[in-house]
């Protein structure tokens, strides 16, 4: 009867700590701007980014609206896109000796260094930023989602086959639900490259956008509006987090079960 | 009517010959146990009987077909009960009704009717996870038998537990095989265990691993509760290890 009770206080204590600390260093960044320790123009205090989040704040959303727009588009297809190239490379060896080298490839070119390449080739408008978030999604995508199909118990794929079960079969009953963990904890990597992914494309190019927002008041020296683009970047981010959790939680009831 | 003839089978790996020669017969509900060393090619004439590896030599018949090295006709359980984690007991023990192409609501039907019988009534719905092993080689058990109603291989199906829980996994096995119509395969290294469950012992000594002996329990089924401790069972037991 009372030990929920029990695991939610718990609960309440281990979520105390990193609040305290945060408040701690809300306290001395406060105490650093606000009595002229830093110059006010170089670090604003968190109050006057409060200040400047609550003016901006339809301007922001508008932005925030298309990089959110962008950064989900490009994160689904980078999963989709990764999640055939795994299960292709899992199913035919050739595959898998010719792609992987060259997906690796992929990963070892710079997001900033393609980015206005990009724009050159596709334009200005949402195109060149999804292109570059499957680009930096796919990859940790395919590679998790390989290495669960691989590492799927060779025992239980005997008894699979000896019940005769086909190769869809056992993909469908072993290899892929066997690999969700994986590919959960690839999609918590995949989201956050997916929104700073957006950001980055965002700077090098577009009309609108949290990147191109935050270019335009960088330029202005808009120091305080500069960082409330910042926690609003964070914010999406922790709610894509957030997102794939829930959704974690939901596919996988197995895991939560004591 | 279910019959398993095990004819000639030879079978190699890189050169050396792993078992040989071996003939075994399994007749309509009998349970039939394959004693020897571990290493001794059991587990590879499993691996024939259910079709995973073609033998060198040798047939294997099921019911007069010729299964050789075609797998789909006889399943196996292993000591490792290799329930898949993320599905139900009720759903991992409906998983052959599934890859045999039944509907998941029948399949379900089917596997349910059967929890009672089993001793694994309220299970349906947990995770195997959740259950004790002893638990989950009943539910093992119950998937390799709504796989095929009629021949059961088990390998070494109960050396993981401890001491306690065999012996009543062997009771409660007695008293599953009583109610339901199966012919059972079933390899130990446990001499014990071999003469409680058996009706038939086959010797599997020596390298390559040959047949060497049969030993037959007369012994009338059910067996009795003390059966274990009677001097007839000492003779069944010194007579093997003196054969072994």
């Amino acid at each position: 009867m009372c030990l929920p009770l029990i695991k939610k206080l718990q609960n309440t204590t281990n979520k105390l700590w990193p609040a305290a600390a945060i408040l701690v260093l809300l306290a001395l960044w406060q105490t650093a701007s606000g009595t002229g320790m830093v110059s006010k123009f170089l670090l604003p205090s968190p109050v006057d980014v409060v200040k400047a989040f609550v003016n901006d704040f339809s301007l922001l959303m508008t932005n925030a609206r298309v990089t959110i727009i962008e950064s989900f588009i490009g994160l689904l297809m980078g999963v989709v896109i990764g999640f055939f190239m795994a299960v292709l490379m899992d199913h035919f060896d050739k595959m898998y000796k010719a792609f992987y080298p060259l997906i690796v490839l992929t990963q070892t070119v710079p997001t900033v260094a393609i980015a206005p390449l990009l724009v050159l080739w596709f334009g200005y408008e949402m195109l060149p930023k999804v292109i570059l978030i499957i680009i930096v999604t796919f990859f940790p995508i395919t590679v998790s989602l390989l290495d669960g199909f691989r590492s799927a118990d060779k025992d239980t794929i005997s008894l699979m086959r000896s019940m005769g079960a086909s190769k869809l079969q056992i993909f469908r009953y072993v290899k892929f639900p066997g690999s969700l963990g994986q590919f959960f904890a690839s999609l918590r990597i995949s989201a956050s490259y997916a929104v700073v992914g957006a950001v980055i494309s965002e700077w090098l190019g577009g009309f609108e956008g949290l990147g191109v927002y935050m270019i335009r008041v960088k330029k202005g020296f808009a120091f305080d509006k500069m960082f409330a683009v910042i926690f609003m970047i964070s914010a999406i981010s922790l709610l894509l987090m957030w997102a794939v959790n829930f959704l974690q939680k939901k596919c996988m009831p197995w895991e939560s079960r004591e | 009517m279910s019959d398993l003839t095990v004819t000639d089978v030879t079978l190699a790996y890189e050169n050396t010959n792993i078992i040989e020669d071996i003939n075994i017969e399994l007749h309509d509900n009998e349970l039939v146990c394959l004693l020897g060393a571990s290493g001794g090619g059991k587990t590879t004439l499993f691996n024939v009987i259910s079709g995973l590896k073609k033998p060198d030599q040798g047939k294997v018949m099921l019911n007069g077909r010729d299964i050789t090295g075609r797998p789909g006709h006889i399943s196996y359980m292993l000591q490792k009960d290799l329930l898949l984690p993320y599905r139900t007991i009720e759903d991992n023990v409906a998983l052959p009704l599934l890859i045999k192409g039944e509907n998941k609501k029948t399949a379900r039907q089917k596997a349910g009717a059967l929890f009672q019988e089993f001793g694994l009534e309220g299970t349906q719905e947990k995770y195997p996870k959740q259950l004790s092993g002893g638990m989950r080689q009943r539910a093992a058990l119950l998937r390799t038998y709504m796989f095929s109603e009629d021949v059961a291989l088990l390998d070494e199906p109960f050396s993981a537990l401890d001491t306690l829980t065999k012996s009543d996994m062997h009771r409660w096995y007695l008293d599953v095989m009583d109610k339901i119509h199966l012919s059972t395969l079933f390899i130990t290294h446990d001499i014990d265990e071999a003469i409680l469950l058996s009706d038939r012992i086959y010797l599997l000594t020596g390298r390559p691993g040959r047949i060497t002996e049969e030993i037959v329990i007369r012994e009338p089924k059910p067996r009795r509760k003390d059966f274990n401790l009677t001097e007839e069972f000492l003779e069944y037991k010194k007579d093997i290890l003196k054969k072994l």
